[in-house]
């Protein structure tokens, strides 16, 4: 069974739903590790939750990428580890160079808080693989800066090699498919090789029939059996 | 001792969601002649340090593991000796 870790910063909020949502597929409570901890022992996958780390001061996830713990992450993320970064997560983990690109402030200019749908894309990925190419998914958003960027090279990068995860689907006609402006509609993203995934969904938020749907735990089985 | 400021920006190109708010706003308040507006961030400290080539090297290093985020930013730094009282 895959050991799982969850890292903790001051301002994450969505912790606990990330640990009740694993244990619920696992049948296991994850480990848990607060942003000062400098050592961890080996795990499959290390999940960074949403919330607010550092109250996103100087820029979301900046400061939580250059605390102490993320040493530990970056040697797993190095040795081919999985790490999976939710919301804010996603941000630490362009912040801290283990995803390319960055979240700006949304479009609009405001919190955008509902469901989106998802297209699902390079399921050759193990992380995916329990998903389906095209498989749509919806699981909602909650964030001010999910407006994914990356200069026309990097995004050139990513497509050629595959790494875009989930894009934000228009399918159900509407206009506002996209939430924050992203660029390509780009909602989620995977590293080089594959095992570090960051997505601006939250997955622990369709996790559980009274979420009114299960998408997001169909996300989370299919990253949690690829750390298996 | 010098005294440091470092401006930040966004890069050319880089979309600036806030500064075309601003614009919107200042333009119906009559203002049309203000345009292209940009926001960034302004970053101030002192630094024990007499030599302004060594302390723009240290800050510059400052500027790139944390204080900026050179995918979409850019930053500028002056450096001005600090007058004891």
């Amino acid at each position: 069974m895959a050991r799982i870790a969850v890292i903790s910063f001051p301002g994450s909020n969505c912790d606990r739903d990330i640990i009740t949502a694993i244990s619920d597929i696992t049948g296991t409570a994850p480990d848990q590790f607060w942003h000062k901890e400098s050592t961890m022992p080996r795990q499959d996958l290390v999940i960074l939750p949403g919330g607010f780390s550092f109250g996103d001061y100087l820029r979301c996830g900046a400061i939580a990428a250059r605390s102490p713990i993320m040493d530990e992450v970056l040697e797993h993320a190095w040795r081919g580890g999985y790490v999976l970064g939710i919301c804010n997560g996603f941000q630490i983990l362009t912040e801290a160079d283990l995803l390319p690109g960055t979240l700006m402030r949304n479009r609009g200019l405001r919190f955008v808080c509902r469901d989106v749908l998802l297209n699902t894309h390079n399921t050759n990925h193990a992380v995916l693989s329990g998903l389906s190419e095209g498989q749509k998914l919806r699981i909602p958003v909650a964030h001010n800066e999910g407006n994914y960027y990356a200069d026309p090279a990097t995004l050139k990068k990513l497509t050629d090699k595959g790494q875009i995860a989930f894009t934000y689907s228009g399918a159900d006609q509407d206009p506002d498919y996209n939430p924050n402006g992203a660029i390509d509609d780009i909602a989620g993203i995977v590293s080089e090789n594959g095992r570090v995934l960051g997505l601006m969904p939250h997955p622990e938020r369709k996790a559980d029939p009274i979420h009114g749907g299960l998408d997001g735990r169909l996300l989370l089985q299919s990253v949690i059996e690829a750390a298996s | 001792m010098v005294s440091i400021t470092i401006t930040i920006g966004l890069k050319d190109g880089v979309l600036d969601p806030e500064g075309r708010a601003i614009e919107s706003s200042l333009n119906n308040l009559g203002y049309h002649e203000a345009s292209e507006i940009k926001t960034g961030r302004l970053i101030r400290f002192t630094m024990d340090e007499t030599d302004h080539a060594r302390a723009h090297q240290k800050v510059s290093k400052m500027c790139e593991t944390l204080l900026v985020n050179t995918v979409i930013e850019h930053y500028d730094i002056t450096i001005a000796d600090l007058i004891e009282e």
